[in-house]
C-alpha cells in the first residue's frame, strides 16, 4: 500500500514535470506586453509588444534613436517600463532589480572591470554566488576554452584587444547560464574583417550553447546574416517581425522596405500603369532585369521602359540609376557576370525597359 | 617674420620642448629640489650647546635627538591625528562625493563644486579662529548643548584623558574637529574625480551579473574609487602633519611637529634639529605611499 502510493506519486511527478517541460518549451522566453517607455514627452518605446522563443537568435533591428536599446535594457533590468509587462518565461519581471533577473548582458563598451583580471571578470557572477575558489577556476577555464582565449585568466582588460575584450564580455556573461543573453551592439566596435569572423562564432556559441540570444544591432547585413528572427524599430515602434528573408522579401511598410536593404518604392499614378493599383510597392534593386526596348514581356513579368542616368562600376556588380517615364529614379544592380567596366560605363543615356516578376514585389501600404 | 619663427620651431620638436619645459624644470630644481636638498643638509649639522652656534660637520645626533622621549611624542601624536583625520575625512567625503559625481543634477553640480571649495577662498587662518570661536566655552556649540541639557556629555567627553582637555576649544578634540573641516575639500575633489571616472555601465554590468547594492559598492565602486581615496588622503595626511596653526591655537601644551620645528628654528635657533625633525613628516609620508601602493591603491590608476 505504501509502496504503491509512492510509485503513484512518482508517476504523478514525472508526469507534472513533463507537463512543465512542455509548457515551458511553449511559453515565449521574452514577452512584452504593451510596453512604453516615456522619458518626459519623448516616447522611446511605444506600446510595445512581442514574443521571442525559447532558444533562438532574436534580433533588435533599427536606426539610433528607434527605441531597440531601451527595450534591451528594460529586458536587463536598467530601465523600468512606463506601461506595461515584461515577461521572462511567464513570469512578470518588470519591476525586479536586474540582480534578480535570470538574464545576463554584453554591453556595447563590453564593461569589463579595470581593477580585475579576465579571470576574476568572467568569475564575477559566481562569485556573488559564493562558489568555491577551486570550482570557479574550473568553470572560467571552460569558458576560457569555450570563447577560445585558453591561458588568459590572469591578464588584466587593459592588456587585451578589442576582439578579445568582447570574448571575456561573453565569457562573463554566459558563465552565469541565464535563460536570455542580452547583446547590446556587442559587434559596433570592431572592424569589419573581426566583425565577420565574430557573427560566425556568436552564432556558433549560441547553438552550443542553446540560450536565447537577444541582439541589438544597426547593422542589417548583421541581423541578417546572424538572426533566426528580426524584429525592426523605427521611432519607438516595432515596425516588423519576422525570418530575415520576411523581413527582406516581404517588408511590411516603407520604412522597412527602405532600411533593410535597398529598395525602390514606386506609388500613385506609376505604380497604377505597371500593376494597375495604386497602392505603394517595393521592388528589389537586384530583382529588376535591364533589357533592351524591344523586348517582349514574358508571363507574369510587370515592366517599364526608361534611361539610364547613371550607372556606379563596383566591381561583383554595377549600379544603374534608371528614369522612368513619369519622373521617378529606380536603383538597378546587375552581376557583371560577362560585362566589363567598358561595357557598363558607355551604357548611360541608352533607353533600356526593365521588367521583374510580379511575385518579387511587395505591397507596403502608405 | 613670425611665420618664419614659427616653421623654425616646427621643424625642431626638441627645441619646442626644450623652451617649453625649460623654465618650469629650473624652478622645480632650484627652488623646490634645492631648498629640500639645503634642509637635508641642515639636518646634519648640529648646535653646539655651550657656545649656541650651529656646527657644519656630518654628524648623525641631531637624527639621535629626534628619539628622546618629547619629540618620539611629538612624532606619535601627530602622525595620528592625522590618521583620524584621514579617516575621518575619507568616511564624511565619500557619500558627498559619490552623490556629486552620481545623482547630483548638472546645476546641483556646479553648485555643490562651488559649495565645497568655497572656504578655500577665504583666509585659512579666519577660519580656523571662526572655529576657535564656535568650539569655544561660551561659543555656540556649548550653548546648543546646554539648551538640551547635554552639557554633561561634553563634560564627560573632554575628561577623557588622551583627547580631552578644559574646553573644546583647547583640546585635541577641538583640534581634530577644526582639522576635518578645514581639509575636507581636499578629500571631497579627488573622490568626486575617480567616481565621475567609472562607467556606468560597470554598475550596470556588476547589477547585472548578479551583485546587489552593496555587493557592487564594495567590489567595484569602492576598489574604483580607493585611488581617488589615497588622493585626497595624501593631502589631508601631509597638511595635518605640517600644520603648526591648529595646534598653536586649539591645541594644549603638547607639542605637534609643525610646533616644535616652528619653535626650534625659531627661539631655540636649533636649525639642524628643525630640520631632522621635517624629515620625520618625508619619511612618514613615504611609508604611507609604500604601504598605500602595497595595497594596490594605484592599480586602477
Amino acid at each position: 500500500m505504501g509502496w504503491s502510493a509512492v510509485k503513484l506519486l512518482t508517476i504523478l511527478c514525472q508526469n507534472f514535470m513533463d507537463v512543465e517541460y512542455h509548457s515551458r518549451m511553449s511559453i515565449p522566453a521574452i514577452r512584452f506586453e504593451n510596453v512604453s517607455r516615456h522619458f518626459g514627452n519623448v516616447k522611446a518605446v511605444d506600446e510595445a509588444n512581442l514574443e521571442i522563443r525559447d532558444g533562438e537568435f532574436f534580433s533588435m533591428l533599427g536606426p539610433s534613436g528607434s527605441g531597440k536599446t531601451t527595450c534591451l535594457r528594460m529586458i536587463a533590468g536598467f530601465d523600468r517600463p512606463t506601461l506595461g509587462n515584461i515577461y521572462l518565461y511567464g513570469q512578470d519581471v518588470s519591476n525586479l532589480p536586474p540582480y534578480e533577473r535570470d538574464v545576463n548582458t554584453v554591453f556595447q563598451d563590453y564593461a569589463l572591470f579595470p581593477h580585475m583580471t579576465v579571470e576574476d571578470n568572467i568569475a564575477y557572477g559566481l562569485m556573488i554566488k559564493r562558489i568555491s575558489k577551486t570550482e570557479r577556476h574550473k568553470q572560467v577555464d571552460d569558458m576560457l576554452d569555450l570563447v577560445q582565449l585558453p591561458g588568459f585568466g590572469y591578464r588584466k582588460p587593459s592588456q587585451l584587444s578589442g576582439g578579445q575584450r568582447q570574448r571575456v564580455a561573453l565569457a562573463r556573461a554566459l558563465i552565469n547560464h541565464p535563460k536570455v543573453l542580452l547583446l547590446d551592439e556587442p559587434l559596433g566596435a570592431l572592424d569589419l574583417k573581426l566583425r565577420q569572423q565574430m557573427q560566425v562564432e556568436l552564432k556558433a556559441i549560441q547553438k552550443s550553447v542553446g540560450i536565447t540570444f537577444i541582439f541589438v544591432t544597426h547593422d542589417q547585413e548583421e541581423a541578417l546574416a546572424m538572426s533566426d528572427r528580426i524584429a525592426v524599430f523605427n521611432e519607438g515602434r516595432i515596425q516588423q517581425v519576422g525570418t530575415p528573408s520576411d523581413i527582406y522579401e516581404r517588408p511590411a511598410s516603407p520604412f522597412v522596405a527602405g532600411f533593410v536593404g535597398t529598395s525602390n518604392l514606386i506609388s500613385g499614378e506609376i505604380a497604377k500603369r505597371i500593376t494597375g493599383s495604386e497602392e505603394m510597392f517595393s521592388i528589389r534593386p537586384e530583382k529588376i532585369h535591364l533589357d533592351s526596348t524591344n523586348s517582349e514581356p514574358e508571363k507574369d513579368m510587370l515592366c517599364i521602359d526608361g534611361v539610364i542616368r547613371d550607372v556606379v562600376y563596383l566591381g561583383l556588380f554595377t549600379r544603374y540609376l534608371v528614369e522612368i517615364e513619369g519622373g521617378n529614379d529606380l536603383v538597378v544592380v546587375v552581376q557583371n557576370l560577362k560585362t566589363t567596366s567598358m561595357d557598363v560605363l558607355s551604357a548611360k543615356g541608352q533607353k533600356v525597359r526593365l521588367h521583374w516578376h510580379k511575385d518579387h514585389i511587395s505591397r507596403v501600404g502608405g | 617674420m613670425l611665420n618664419r619663427a614659427s616653421t623654425y620651431l616646427y621643424q625642431r620638436p626638441k627645441l619646442i620642448l626644450a623652451l617649453l619645459l625649460g623654465p618650469p624644470m629650473l624652478y622645480m630644481l632650484v627652488v623646490y629640489i634645492g631648498s629640500l636638498f639645503t634642509l637635508l643638509i641642515n639636518s646634519f649639522f648640529y648646535l653646539e650647546e655651550f657656545t649656541g652656534l650651529i656646527v657644519r660637520q656630518f654628524t648623525l645626533r641631531t637624527y639621535l635627538q629626534l628619539f628622546s622621549p618629547t619629540n618620539l611624542g611629538i612624532f606619535g601624536r601627530t602622525a595620528g591625528m592625522a590618521m583620524a583625520v584621514t579617516i575621518a575625512d575619507a568616511i564624511i567625503a565619500f557619500p558627498l562625493a559619490y552623490y556629486i559625481a552620481r545623482y547630483a543634477s548638472p546645476r546641483l553640480k556646479t553648485f555643490l563644486y562651488i559649495a565645497v571649495t568655497l572656504p578655500l577662498w577665504s583666509s585659512y587662518i579666519v577660519r580656523v579662529y571662526a572655529w576657535k570661536l564656535i568650539l569655544a566655552k561660551e561659543g555656540i556649540i556649548s550653548w546648543f548643548l546646554h539648551l538640551f541639557g547635554l552639557q554633561p556629555v561634553l563634560d564627560g567627553i573632554l575628561s577623557i584623558p588622551a583627547i580631552g582637555g578644559s574646553s573644546l576649544s583647547l583640546s585635541p578634540i577641538g583640534m581634530f574637529i577644526t582639522f576635518c573641516y578645514i581639509w575636507l575639500p581636499y578629500m571631497i575633489v579627488p573622490i568626486q574625480t575617480a567616481l565621475e571616472r567609472v562607467p556606468k555601465s560597470l554598475l550596470e554590468a556588476s547589477s547585472d551579473l548578479g551583485a546587489n547594492a552593496a555587493q557592487t559598492f564594495r567590489n567595484v565602486i569602492l576598489p574604483l574609487a580607493f585611488p581617488g581615496v589615497v588622493a585626497g588622503s595624501i593631502f589631508t595626511f601631509s597638511l595635518t602633519l605640517g600644520d603648526f596653526i591648529v595646534p598653536q591655537s586649539l591645541g594644549n601644551s603638547r607639542f605637534f611637529i609643525g610646533q616644535a620645528v616652528y619653535s626650534y628654528q625659531g627661539t631655540a635657533g636649533n636649525i639642524p634639529l628643525a630640520a631632522a625633525m621635517t624629515m620625520g613628516p618625508v619619511v612618514i609620508m613615504v611609508a604611507y605611499l609604500l604601504i598605500a601602493r602595497k595595497l594596490g591603491a594605484f592599480d586602477a590608476l
